[in-house]
């Protein structure tokens, strides 16, 4: 689960994490009253959405950045009212874009120089891992192609939790000294808490910085958490905007079914996220494109089978639906039934590719075959992805 | 002979009361498995009968080994109390733990496997399908089943199976078995980003077992676990090896049901993970249809015999 970058930051100021003084405003009368909370002097509005690259991206009317640096209290409170309600496009949106529906003000701080840091899962050691550079403000992927050696790693070892000379040796690395490394030292540390105890999935500093006055803050937070550790942080849960979610995903996520949308027109239903994954992969092979991920699980029941129906229609750009389960211990008459009955329910005029395979696959084959409905048989994966590519295609 | 488990193997169920954990032991004593006893705190006392079996419940894991015997674990626990149970299984001295309970958090599970440095328990898992090893009657009847994959497909033979998703599994093992090809034992070890066995060591296992003649790797997007394999397999591994890669068409930065399934950077890309695979002289499978005809074409070409 993602959150915003205000909501980030009341997280980290929660743990000891310093960050500029900020206030925010969900509607064009709130500015004021969000402005009057910092001090006079420049201000930075920064748009609300859950995708990076905000700073470069445009909005649909054509306005330019969605995160400003202005000078004085007025500038900001106009530049605010071309963000809010806005649609702002970046490289993580996708072209349709996220409408802007929170603005965050902050105090402009005086950079003396930028930093990153992250903590995250690091998968080879199990351990959690936090990434340092002296490179912030900076496209990571880049830093870690280009200058590898500016990438600096400690892997906490979860039984005794982060060791002091850790901290230490990434502050050194890192060229802090004086009240800075004091500084610097505290943040790592809460950091780290913060992300062990809130049971972050990754916290992401870009940039860290560093004033003229030897303080140490957080610009930008980037935090997102561990969907299956939610159900032990209710405040956390609390965070969550169903605004940046997409609305078929949030129905889906109801009915306890993977969904995940894409951009192509062949919509899948399977069981398993493998299998699922390369139903995908296979269209894709005969030369079609799929309309989405979608997992009903190991033992869907005949309502999430017409749920998933349901969802998959409601995409616009869907020219064609296969379904393609493999029942270990699943029924596939039950399958067959629920087809059936979503069908009924629903209504179909897309052409359907079913290819059932294991656990009582002739009864769900002949509830398929007296259903009187207008669908195609495949016998394996590859059968049906080519009959179902070819059937859009015409 | 297998890997990890044979037909004699006797298991115990934690969570055998639960809906999930109590069908799949009744599958597993239909299947012929030695299903010999059952843990949920509270019930210690009480039996689960099936078809005329009565398996004593107990209160603990060590006291259900100790009185009868069990040497593996199978765990359908919910998540919040899975890594308790693992480490339940660790303390009793089980020789194996296959947890299959789906949503386990990545912070237990991080704990979970520090605290498992050391020991002798091996854990295959969590959120997975389990282990089976096929035996010799009807259907495959008669072997070890832990966990939930449909015994029936199976059949006893000599390729070994390694993969992190239940149902691309049973899709590889159902077109072997179509094609009168047996298997030795086939091990899911999950869809988590943090989990017990890895592939390398199911890899290891199965390169060591003289039973198994050829082995078929599934992997998917997501860390570099099916790299260090297939890297292992080049140096190491003369028995021939097919090897299939789910999630091409994954967009990145987003979680593919799997909570490991998630493209981070260049290395995790299918693309990025078949290549090695083609460079280590893996056998790649096109598509998940090609599974067990790859595995024949890479059987061919070393001259082994696999049926």
């Amino acid at each position: 689960m993602n959150i915003h970058e205000y909501q980030a930051k009341t997280l980290f100021e929660k743990f000891g994490v310093p960050v500029p003084k900020g206030a925010t405003a969900k509607s064009a009368a709130e500015f004021d009253a969000a402005l009057a909370t910092l001090p006079e002097g420049p201000v930075m509005v920064k748009s609300q959405i859950h995708a990076g690259g905000r700073g470069k991206g445009t909005f649909t009317d054509g306005f330019k950045g969605g995160v400003k640096f202005c000078p004085t209290k007025a500038e900001a409170k106009e530049k605010a009212a071309k963000m809010l309600g806005n649609t702002l496009v970046t490289i993580q949106t996708g072209p349709a874009g996220r409408k802007v529906q929170t603005i965050y003000f902050t105090q402009a701080s005086d950079i003396k120089k930028e930093y990153y840091l992250a903590i995250l899962l690091d998968r080879a050691t199990s351990r959690p891992v936090i990434v340092a550079s002296t490179e912030g403000g900076v496209e990571i992927e880049k830093v870690a192609h280009d200058t590898p050696e500016k990438l600096h790693k400690v892997f906490v070892d979860p039984a005794y939790g982060l060791a002091d000379f850790q901290v230490r040796e990434l502050v050194f690395k890192l060229g802090f000294t004086g009240a800075e490394a004091k500084n610097a030292a505290k943040l790592i540390r809460n950091l780290y808490t913060m992300y062990w105890e809130t049971d972050a999935a990754m916290v992401e500093v870009n940039p860290l910085i560093t004033t003229p006055t030897g303080e140490v803050l957080a610009l930008d937070a980037k935090v997102s958490f561990d969907d299956n550790a939610l159900f032990r942080h209710p405040e956390i849960v609390a965070l969550r905007d169903l605004n940046e979610e997409d609305p078929k995903e949030i129905e889906a996520s109801k009915a306890n079914l993977s969904y995940i949308a894409l951009d192509g027109n062949i919509a899948c239903l399977v069981n398993g996220a493998g299998l699922a994954m390369s139903t995908m992969d296979i269209i894709k092979h005969f030369g079609g494109s799929p309309a989405n991920f979608l997992d009903v699980g190991g033992g869907a029941s005949k309502d999430q089978v017409v749920a998933a129906f349901k969802i998959i229609l409601g995409d616009p750009n869907v020219k064609g639906i296969f379904v393609n389960i493999f029942g270990g211990i699943m029924d596939c008459n039950v399958i067959a039934l629920g087809i059936v009955e979503a069908v009924k329910e629903v209504g179909l005029k897309l052409p359907l590719v079913v290819r059932l395979e294991g656990n009582n696959v002739a009864a769900g084959k002949a509830t398929l075959a007296s259903s009187g409905l207008a669908l195609v048989s495949g016998d394996t994966m590859a059968d049906a992805a080519q009959k179902i590519v070819k059937l859009v295609a015409a | 002979m297998s890997i990890l488990i044979t037909p004699e193997t006797k298991i115990l169920v934690q969570g055998i009361t639960g809906a999930f954990g109590a069908k799949h032991a009744q599958l597993s004593l239909d299947y012929g498995t030695k299903v010999v006893a059952g843990v949920t705190p509270g019930k210690g006392g009480q039996f689960f009968e099936h078809k005329g079996a009565k398996i004593p419940i107990f209160d603990t894991v060590a006291e259900a080994a100790k009185k009868t015997g069990a040497t593996v674990s199978v765990i359908f626990v919910p998540p919040p109390f899975a890594a308790d149970a693992i480490l339940e299984c660790v303390d009793a001295g089980l020789e194996l733990a296959v947890a299959i309970t789906e949503g386990i958090p990545v912070r237990d599970m991080v704990r979970v496997k520090r605290t498992m440095l050391g020991c002798k328990t091996r854990l295959v898992g969590p959120n997975c399908p389990g282990i089976v090893t096929p035996g010799t009657g009807k259907d495959s009847n008669g072997g070890c089943r832990i966990g939930i994959a449909p015994g029936y497909i199976h059949k006893k033979g000599h390729v070994g199976v390694v993969s992190r998703s239940g149902t691309l599994t049973y899709e590889a093992v159902f077109q072997l078995t179509s094609k009168n090809i047996g298997q030795s034992t086939c091990v899911g070890i999950g869809g988590d980003p943090v989990n017990g066995t890895s592939h390398l060591d199911v890899i290891k296992l199965f390169n060591a077992d003289p039973e198994t003649h050829g082995i078929i790797l599934i992997g998917e997007i997501g860390g570099n676990a099916e790299v260090e394999a297939a890297r292992w397999i080049k140096e190491n591994c003369k028995k021939p090896v097919a090897g299939f890669i789910a999630g091409a068409t994954a967009p990145a930065g987003r979680r593919m049901g799997h909570a490991g399934a998630i493209v981070g950077g260049a290395e995790d890309t299918a693309a990025a993970k078949i290549a090695v695979f083609k460079e280590c002289g893996i056998e790649v499978a096109a598509t998940p249809s090609d599974m067990a005809d790859a595995l024949l074409r890479a059987a061919k070409a070393k001259g082994v015999t696999l049926s």
